[in-house]
């Protein structure tokens, strides 16, 4: 599977875009994860206003096998949360880096070690 | 220790498996989506790999008498190319495993069971086998073990074989050549589907699974693997071991009293837990424990395996009254479902109760197993 370049990942599998005009960045989990999960059945998102931080629970993410917490990539005040992923779980699964896409989070601060896609890449392989 | 790989391992990967660890087998887990796998095995057909299975062969003389010692079925009843379900215990009533036993001919039967449990069950076997004039043999490596399983798996089966298929009934088995290979053919399964279990060569392998896909896609079949196979028998109310059964448990515990079989003309009657299983079925009778049930739940959340049944869903009320001991959400009712031991008092089908879905009381409606029957 093909990591889209104009993203940056974390290493518990989230991807985040650039911050656009307003300051304000998209926030989905990858497809490799999405696979790693198997049929996603329930999603449970943070709520619009929630101040969330870096490499924290924000949500989680209910498979067939398994709970899994949804963790957010970077620090700051979500903005929009994805109503189409809570009513339909399984675009998680089919359109991870966009349909499927969870939240939208005015960034206050972003970790330094967010990956490029080639680097995530890498950090998959193994 | 690297995990043992299935004669079919090569091609599970060249599917594109997503590979698990199983008992210390690489099984796949799946091949695309769960939820597809699983529906294409209650409405059409699916393909398993269970060659992780423990196969034990027991023959001589006193094959029959030695499993009526060992098992707490009544092996030595049962008829020639018959298939049983049957637990084997502890002295003290504890369940080591539950098996199925297929009787291969007059004096030799094959003992199937769990890939987690296979060398205990081979170790009880063998010691229970002194006195007895029989043969206890380690199988393992002997069979690979396919499963075609759904409403057309008959069709698909019959496109392959010169077996009479009509004849073979549920938990019945035959010795057959499919695709050209001798196999065991087995009416049996553990999806709540009708449908068959293969026993061949490992060797063969590759050969039947190749020509079973072919024969079976044109009627919709998929390869599927063992995520589906827990739903499937989830929602079909079967147990599985670690979870619904396990050695602090009888057969009585489970609901599951009537696989003990205390009219055993042989051995005297005695058998390995006799003693411990009596007074498990009059406590069962009398002042039953803990009750299997099911459960199912009209949110979204899932109450998992090892999660608190309480009484009520309003916190600060309720107490714990059991605990969860395998639950999904079931994607033929469409709705979480769970199988629970609760207290007596509270097993009664359209009870309300709740389950503690990590700090969160979720309302769930205790329902009678299993979730789903196919129609027949």
């Amino acid at each position: 599977m093909s990591n889209p370049q104009h993203l940056q990942y974390s290493k518990d599998h989230e991807w985040l875009t650039a911050a656009d005009a307003d300051g304000v960045s998209t926030v989905g989990i990858t497809e490799h994860a999405a696979t790693a999960l198997g049929d996603i059945v329930y999603v449970q998102l943070p709520a619009v206003g929630d101040i969330v931080t870096a490499g924290e629970t924000c949500g989680e993410l209910e498979s067939t096998k398994s709970v899994s917490d949804l963790y957010s990539p970077a620090s700051g005040e979500v903005t929009e949360v994805n109503e189409a992923v809570t009513d339909e779980p399984g675009l998680v699964n089919s359109a991870a880096f966009e349909g499927g896409w969870l939240f939208k989070l005015k960034v206050s601060e972003a970790p330094a070690d967010l990956l490029s896609a080639d680097e995530y890449s890498e950090f998959t392989k193994s | 220790m690297s995990p043992r790989l299935t004669a079919l391992d090569a091609l599970h990967r060249a599917l594109g498996a997503t590979m698990t660890d199983f008992a210390g087998w690489d099984m796949p887990l799946r091949y695309g989506s769960e939820r597809e796998e699983h529906l294409a095995v209650r409405t059409k057909a699916g393909l398993f790999d269970l060659s992780h299975m423990g196969e034990i062969t027991v023959s001589g003389p006193q094959a029959g008498e030695l499993l009526d010692h060992a098992l707490v079925g009544f092996i030595s009843a049962l008829g020639v190319l018959r298939a049983r379900y049957t637990m084997i215990c502890r002295e003290d009533g504890g369940i080591l495993d539950d098996l199925i036993v297929y009787r291969t001919a007059e004096h030799e039967f094959m003992v199937v069971a769990n890939a987690s449990n296979a060398q205990v069950v081979l170790d009880a076997l063998t010691e229970r086998a002194a006195g007895f004039d029989a043969v206890v043999r380690d199988d393992r490596d002997a069979y690979a073990l396919l499963a075609v399983q759904g409403p057309e798996a008959n069709d698909i089966l019959a496109s392959l074989t010169e077996a009479d298929l009509p004849a073979l009934k549920y938990y019945a088995l035959l010795p057959a050549t499919v695709a050209g290979k001798q196999v065991w053919l087995a009416r049996t399964g553990y999806t709540g589907e009708d449908g068959f279990e293969i026993f061949c060569a490992p060797a063969d392998a590759e050969h039947l699974w190749q020509a079973l896909t072919e024969a079976g896609a044109p009627r919709g079949l998929v390869p599927a693997g063992l995520s589906c196979r827990d739903t499937l028998r989830l929602e079909a109310g079967m147990p599985l071991y670690g979870h619904e059964l396990d050695t602090s448990l009888t057969p009585f515990d489970a609901g599951l009293g009537r696989v003990v079989r205390f009219d055993k003309t042989t051995n005297g009657g005695e058998f390995v837990g006799r003693k411990a299983l009596e007074a498990a079925a009059a406590q069962a009778e009398s002042n039953p424990p803990r009750k299997l049930v099911g459960l199912v739940s009209e949110g979204k959340r899932v109450p998992r395996a090892e999660y608190a049944v309480v009484s009520a869903a309003a916190e600060g009320e309720s107490t714990v009254i059991g605990r969860i001991t395998s639950g999904a959400p079931s994607p033929t009712l469409g709705k979480p479902i769970a199988i629970a031991y609760v207290d007596a008092a509270f097993a009664a089908p359209g009870a309300t109760v709740a389950v503690d879905v990590r700090g969160k009381h979720e309302p769930v409606e205790v329902v009678a197993l299993p979730f789903y029957k196919r129609a027949r």
